[in-house]
């Protein structure tokens, strides 16, 4: 380092500008994401997106309340799958299992969670539309189970992690069988930080799409059964953004603003159950 | 019987084996419910690798008529008719090996720009709002990046970018031809845009866990911030910063919802980047719920098994760099 004084201030500043500008570049297509959903959506939204079911082709109004109430239906489905097999596969990490099979059941939910999500679409596809002769929201379900459940694992691993020791000593000492010690005392003093979990994992499949697209199909109609094809908003948003018409495009917009509010909760309410596991 | 007591979680290894002996009788008579519920988290948690299998093994049976169809054929041949009966994959793996490594490109400079300033860089505060909003911004759904996508960005390109390419640029075999918007210029931008966030999060994540010890022995030698970004973080956080890359890269080549809303899906193999294109996973997105043979769904199968094999072993890969980073971080002395 023969470089003069100056020479490394001035590099350092220039550097430090060239970071603040990549910060920039990251952070300006995003904002312009954000203002154009607001935008959009905030003049596209009404009472009847709420409350109605799409209009048919050109006809303006509708709304996406099929879409929404699918959505919900299939999330509900999906965290009754996934959720005892995330929380119980996650005690067994944390309290049972050596450290080699652990390993490579983390390192098989790490790579799972990075699989394209269109290939659970595929994989429940073959596994019951095909034998059930049919599009269902059940089949719906199950794609986005299975995209939840590596998600919980992981997460509730974490948290079941950092409870002491000496909480789970005190229960067996007190002759309360290990079971009851878990599912009592370990998980319930991890309770907030493993809700940050199944919320983030909420969050997750309610935006997704690709594996709804031949699971659940999609339905102009209101579709309370679920073993037959099933609205949903992710996938209302993308068959109206892609089509035509200028109504559809507003509609999809809405859908848009609605999807990412509801997400945006679920990660703020996320964060506040994090923030209070740290402070208590 | 055995029931062991993660020792990680105190510093009382040694009380917490005396208190388990201790409890060892007392639990033994309700050994009952304990063996179920042993079992029973046994079976969820390897429920994980049976997941994995399951898909694997349902991918490539369905797949087996095309490989045995085509053979090698499938990812060399450009012909892709459902009528005629001839499935080649090959436009498919151009279009998503060309959009995600050029959006890969562009966007890890810029990730690890962002990444080092949020860390490094930022003032205390500034720093700790950026990093959340990065975050909350990985998880925006892929839908919503298409339909911006798609009615704001190309709509832009189409207008502007495009034509000021060709004007300028157009003697370039990689800007020629004419402006349709949605291209592969526009896959590129939009899955740019959709990486960005997860590369810059996980690299603060590795930035992070880069010991204070390293940037103290730099800053104690007269280096400059800059400096001590170079020669002690960036080094000690490389493995880990090119795992973050990778599994953005991971991130590209699976993403469905919004290339396919904008990259044109017509099955070009062109130089040019403002000609329409298609990937791997949306054609799948396009056909598979309408397929008119057996061998039509065999085939998108198989480019699902290309596309699952391909992510499978980039994560794989991406998992154990990061890893390599924060476990050596956990083990050192900082």
């Amino acid at each position: 380092m023969m470089q003069s004084v100056t020479y490394r201030k001035l590099k350092n500043h220039l550097m430090s500008g060239l970071m603040l500008v990549c910060t920039l570049a990251v952070l300006i297509p995003l904002g312009l994401i954000f203002f154009h959903i607001l935008k959009m959506g905030l003049s596209s939204l009404s009472l009847d997106f709420f409350t109605h079911v799409p209009a048919p082709t050109g006809e303006p109004g509708g709304g996406m309340a099929n879409g929404m109430f699918g959505s919900a239906i299939m999330i509900a489905g999906a965290s009754l799958i996934g959720l005892p097999i995330g929380i119980l596969g996650a005690i067994y990490l944390s309290e049972f299992g050596g450290s080699r099979v652990s390993t490579v059941i983390r390192f098989a939910a790490d790579v799972l969670s990075g699989t394209p999500s269109i290939i659970t679409g595929m994989v429940a596809y073959t596994l019951l539309v095909v034998p059930m002769k049919g599009f269902s929201g059940l089949a719906g379900s199950v794609a986005l189970a299975m995209i939840m459940i590596p998600i919980v694992l992981r997460t509730t691993e974490e948290q079941l992690k950092m409870v002491p020791g000496s909480l789970r000593e005190a229960s067996l000492a007190l002759g309360v069988p290990f079971w009851r010690t878990s599912l009592k005392v370990t998980l319930r003093s991890a309770l907030s930080g493993v809700l940050t979990g199944i919320l983030l994992a909420v969050a997750r499949i309610a935006g997704e799409t690709a594996p709804l697209l031949f699971t659940a199909l999609g339905n102009q109609f209101w579709s309370k059964n679920v073993l037959q094809p099933m609205a949903a908003l992710p996938l209302q948003i993308f068959s109206f953004a892609i089509a035509p018409y200028e109504d559809w495009h507003r509609l999809a917009w809405a859908g848009a603003l609605v999807l990412v509010t509801v997400m945006f909760a679920l990660s703020l309410t996320a964060r506040y159950f994090g923030r209070t596991r740290q402070a208590g | 019987m055995e029931l062991e007591m993660r020792s990680c979680c105190t510093h009382e290894t040694d009380g917490s084996a005396a208190a388990s002996k201790r409890t060892e009788p007392a639990l033994a008579r309700k050994l009952g419910g304990d063996a179920v519920f042993r079992y029973l988290t046994t079976i969820f948690a390897f429920s994980i690798l049976a997941i994995l299998a399951l898909m694997l093994y349902e991918m490539a049976g369905e797949s087996l008529p095309a490989i045995k169809e085509f053979g090698w054929n499938f990812v060399k041949s450009k012909e892709w008719d459902a009528v005629q009966g001839h499935f080649g994959a090959l436009p498919y793996l151009y279009g998503s090996v060309v959009s995600s490594v050029l959006a890969l490109l562009l966007a890890t400079p810029l990730s690890i720009g962002a990444a080092l300033f949020i860390t490094e860089i930022a003032p205390g505060r500034l720093g700790s709002l950026v990093a959340p909003l990065v975050e909350l911004l990985a998880a925006i759904p892929s839908v919503i990046y298409g339909l911006w996508g798609v009615l704001v960005m190309a709509p832009w390109l189409q207008s502007t970018v495009q034509p000021y390419l060709i004007e300028h640029f157009g003697f370039l075999p990689f800007f020629d031809g004419a402006p349709y918007g949605v291209s592969m210029l526009a896959a590129i931008f939009i899955l740019m845009i959709m990486v960005v966030p997860i590369i810059t999060s996980i690299t603060r994540e590795v930035l992070l866990a880069v010991p204070q010890s390293q940037k103290e022995a730099a800053i104690a030698l007269g280096a400059t911030r800059w400096e001590t970004i170079r020669v002690a973080i960036l080094p000690y956080g490389k493995s880990g910063i090119l795992g973050a890359a990778i599994l953005g890269l991971g991130r590209a080549i699976g993403e469905t919802m919004a290339v396919t809303m904008v990259i044109g899906n017509a099955p070009n193999i062109s130089l040019s980047l403002l000609s329409p294109a298609y990937t791997m996973p949306s054609v799948i997105a396009n056909e598979f719920a309408e397929t008119t043979s057996k061998l039509h769904a065999s085939a998108l199968m198989e480019i699902g098994l290309i596309l699952m094999v391909v992510t499978l072993i980039v994560n794989a890969l991406a998992r154990l760099l990061i890893w390599s980073v924060s476990r050596s971080a956990k083990g050192g002395v900082a």
